[in-house]
Order: structure tokens, then C-alpha cells, then sequence
């Protein structure tokens, strides 16, 4: 089914999506892949360190985690992507998803933080699933290898932070109806499983 | 005869092969995805192929980079043993030529110059290259970029002889299943047999840069390759993953004799990005 849906992505708006859903996002969406997630766990390890264990429990901590990060993580969507150079007079170049699972280390954090929405390409770890189901958030897919074509949806780009990263710096982009597919939806149905079921043959 | 060329003329042609390799697809590639559009029946996998092809024609209209992953680079250099090279090292011809596409052709900086340390080269060198001396006073160069997301699905197997045939289909069968997604379906399934360790990885690869759907010289190979595109494509994995059955456009194989011990077997994935420009020098 074809939704439309706006940022900043709350509980209320994945409570109306569902695995197999094809969705247009329109609003902010920040970039973030390998390296920029390396450098956000560093930085939440340096406010672990700081607290102690009856510290960790609060709210109030969880709150300096989140202001340690580089941009506000309640219900933040992270696309994980590096871009290619932008030419002249455009907002940036080739922009597609990048493969989600090298990110599943942090992923479960960042959502326990209050991210709710992922976007990136392929399988994802049952930790990830779990932290998905506990934080009701989502994981979309774009199709990977169109990185010309997704690149039409997106309407400006600013880097954040970590510009000595290169193509792995922190952005914060504005999309107009970027098209992505509910891979993995809040109650943890995974399109995935399900679609090669409906496909798969059996060979032995 | 013995044949002078510069190396000058390296560097300008790996420049110019690596902004056409990521631009624009081969011939074979974009005939492959056409008519994986028109036969694939899941609703979904039947829209997502056709925005690849929608995808191609942006990218080659707008100067965009087909994808952001504008990959490392590979090149093959055939050299007739009648040339002679004049000026720099090959190597180096060869690099700066990768340096020049990239920053000149607006297209990612993926390389890092230690793989634990990970510092940015910031230019995409160095390329990984390959040389072989042929007959003949002509350079053959064959520029592939290629793309992580797939590389790292790419896997080697140190098969057992009397695992055989069935156990190289199995092996086969069973990379492409732990890819799933993640190589960005429909891909072209490299498929490299005998040899040693690093030689069965190297057919592999030399097997993606086949013009797709080329079927091996060899007859039995020939019909390994369409029994094995049958079955992979009978997986349900599908474009993009989310069902159907283009899950690969193509499975080339290339052999080698091997030791009495082995049968080593590499399967090296390539999405459906998979460029190749080839010129001769």
C-alpha cells in the first residue's frame, strides 16, 4: 500500500505502518554510516564513563546521552548512506542506501535513545529486530544501486558534522517524497522472510 | 616489432574509463535488466527494475553516478609482450589515472589507506591491478569498479575432491543465499573453480567482467551455469530482495586445474551494478 508520511517519525506515525508498506517521506532525514556511528558511540561512552550505575538509570541521563550526539536523536530518521560529490549547483550527487548491517552494532542504542526510523538496504540482526519492537520504530529500505534516481528526492544537504570523514560526514538532508519500502515494521514483520517465501521454490 | 607506448596514454584512458564505468552501463548489462523487467512477475520486484532502468538513463543524462558506491578499482592490463612502455611505472600510470577520474568525474572517494587505521586516501587510489603478458604490441585494459555492498557477500570455499560437483553447487547456492539483500539483487554471480586459493578468487572475478550471459567455451560448464542460475533464481530472493525471481542475472564460471588435495571454489557477488569498460591500447 502507498502511504505519504511527514518527519519527524513518532510512535503515532509507525503505528500506521506495516511490512510491505511503500512509503514517501517528506522532511528531515540525517545521514550517518559506519565512521559518524563509530564517533557516536564514542561520544556516549564518554557520558557512560562519567556517570555512575544508580546515574545510568535516570532520565536525566539518558537525556545527556542524547544531547551528546550531534543532532536531536528523539524520533530522528538516519538514512545510511555516503553520498558522492555533489556538481556544481546541485545538493548532492549519487545517494543511495549503503548495506544496514554493518551498522546493527549500533543501532540498538541509537533507537533506545529515541531514534525511530532507519533507512538502508538488507538484513538486519535479531537485536536489531528486538530494539525495533521495544522502541516502536521501523526500518525502511531504498533500492539499492539507485543512487541517481533517489538522488532527485532529495532537496538540500548540510553537513552536520565530522567533515574530515569525506563521504562518511554527518548530513542533514531535505527530501521530498523519498521512496522507501517497510522492511521491518514496529510488531517485527520482516518483508524480507516474507516476500521470498511467496517466491522461493523448493530445489532440494 | 617492438611497439612504444606512453604511458601517458594509460593514465588518460583509466581517467576517462573510470567516469564512463560509472555513468554508464554496458550494452549487455542494460539488454539483462530490460528484460528482467519484463519477465519478473512479483508486482514489487517488476517496479523496482523499472527504476534501475530509470536510475540508468538519469544517471547518463544527468552525470550522476549510477550508484554512490563508485567502488574500488580494478583493472586488468593484458600487454602484448611486443610493447614497450615508455615513462612512468605502470603501476603509477595506472593510479594517477584512477585519481584524476575520480576527482575530476565527481565520484566517491571509497579507498582507505590502512584497513585498520582507515585513513581516507581522499583520490580512490590505489587501484587494484592485475597484469598479464599476452601476445602481441596492443594494451588491453579492463577498468571494473567495484562496489562493497557485494564484495563483502563474496565468499571461498576449500572444498573436500570428493565433495564434486554437487558440493560446488551447494556452495554456490549457498553465498548467494547468505547474501540475500545485502548484494543488491539481481546480481552476477561470479564463480571461479580450481586453481589455488588466491587464483579460484581471481577467476571468480575475472568471471564478472564476461560480457553477461556469455556462456563458458567449456559444454559442461556451460550447463553448470544455466542449471545454477535456474536454482538461484528459484531462491525467491528477488529484486532488492523483497521477493520474485530475479535474484541473478547471470552466472559465469571459469576453471582451472587444481592440486590432487583441493577443489577450491570463490563466489564473488556483483550487484547490478556491474561495470566493465574495456579498451585497447
Amino acid at each position: 500500500m502507498d502511504k505519504y508520511i511527514s518527519t519527524p517519525v513518532t510512535e503515532e506515525v509507525t503505528s500506521k505502518l506495516q511490512a510491505g508498506d511503500y512509503v514517501y517521506i517528506s522532511g528531515t532525514v540525517y545521514v550517518a554510516r559506519d565512521a559518524a556511528h563509530h564517533r557516536f558511540m564514542e561520544a556516549l561512552k564518554r557520558v557512560e564513563e562519567g556517570a555512575s550505575e544508580e546515574e545510568r538509570m535516570t532520565q536525566e541521563y539518558k537525556k545527556k546521552a542524547a544531547d551528546s550526539l550531534p543532532f536531536p536523536i528523539e524520533n530522528s530518521t538516519i538514512y545510511y548512506m555516503g553520498p558522492s560529490p555533489a556538481r556544481e549547483g546541485r545538493p548532492i550527487g549519487s545517494a543511495g542506501p549503503t548495506t544496514a548491517s554493518r551498522m546493527d552494532k549500533y543501532a540498538p542504542c541509537l533507537l533506545d535513545l529515541g531514534q525511530k526510523a532507519m533507512i538502508g538496504k538488507g538484513k538486519r540482526t535479531p537485536e536489531v529486530v528486538e530494539a525495533i519492537i521495544r522502541n516502536r520504530a521501523v526500518y525502511f529500505a531504498a533500492v539499492g544501486g539507485a543512487g541517481a534516481l533517489l538522488s532527485k528526492c532529495i532537496k538540500s544537504s548540510e553537513l552536520v558534522c565530522y567533515e574530515d570523514l569525506g563521504a562518511e560526514a554527518v548530513l542533514k538532508l531535505e527530501v521530498e517524497n523519498f521512496p522507501v519500502i517497510v522492511v521491518i515494521d514496529r510488531e517485527g514483520n520482516n518483508l524480507y522472510e516474507m516476500a521470498i517465501k511467496a517466491y522461493a521454490k523448493d530445489i532440494e | 616489432m617492438i611497439r612504444t607506448i606512453k604511458t601517458e596514454e594509460i593514465t588518460k584512458n583509466i581517467r576517462q574509463m573510470c567516469i564512463e564505468a560509472n555513468h554508464y552501463l554496458s550494452p549487455d548489462m542494460e539488454q539483462a535488466l530490460k528484460s528482467a523487467a519484463d519477465n519478473e512477475p512479483s508486482p514489487l520486484g517488476k517496479k523496482i527494475l523499472c527504476q534501475l532502468q530509470e536510475n540508468l538513463a538519469i544517471a547518463g543524462e544527468e552525470l550522476i553516478p549510477i550508484c554512490q558506491d563508485t567502488g574500488m578499482a580494478v583493472v586488468f592490463a593484458e600487454i602484448g609482450q611486443d610493447v614497450h612502455l615508455e615513462g612512468q611505472l605502470l603501476e603509477d600510470a595506472v593510479n594517477e589515472g584512477v585519481r584524476q577520474g575520480y576527482t575530476d568525474g565527481y565520484l566517491r572517494k571509497s579507498v582507505v589507506k590502512d584497513p585498520i587505521f582507515r585513513e581516507n586516501t581522499k583520490d580512490n587510489t590505489p587501484a587494484v591491478l592485475h597484469c598479464s603478458i599476452v601476445q602481441g604490441d596492443k594494451i588491453k585494459l579492463t577498468l571494473a569498479p567495484k562496489g562493497f555492498g557485494s564484495e563483502n557477500m563474496s565468499r571461498i570455499f576449500m572444498l573436500k575432491p570428493a565433495d564434486g560437483v554437487e558440493g560446488v553447487k551447494q556452495a554456490i547456492l549457498n553465498a548467494v543465499k547468505e547474501t540475500g539483500p545485502n548484494g543488491c539483487p539481481p546480481m552476477v554471480i561470479g564463480v571461479g573453480i580450481g586453481g589455488t586459493f588466491e587464483k579460484c578468487a581471481l577467476l571468480a572475478k575475472q568471471a564478472l567482467i564476461r560480457p553477461v550471459g556469455e556462456p563458458s567455451i567449456i559444454p559442461y560448464v556451460k550447463e553448470l551455469e544455466q542449471e545454477m542460475l535456474q536454482k538461484i533464481n528459484q531462491l525467491g530472493i528477488g529484486p532488492g530482495g523483497l521477493g520474485g525471481t530475479t535474484t541473478a542475472l547471470a552466472v559465469h564460471i571459469n576453471t582451472y586445474p587444481t592440486h590432487i588435495a583441493g577443489l577450491p571454489v570463490a563466489v564473488n557477488i556483483c550487484c547490478h551494478v556491474n561495470r566493465h569498460v574495456v579498451r585497447v591500447i
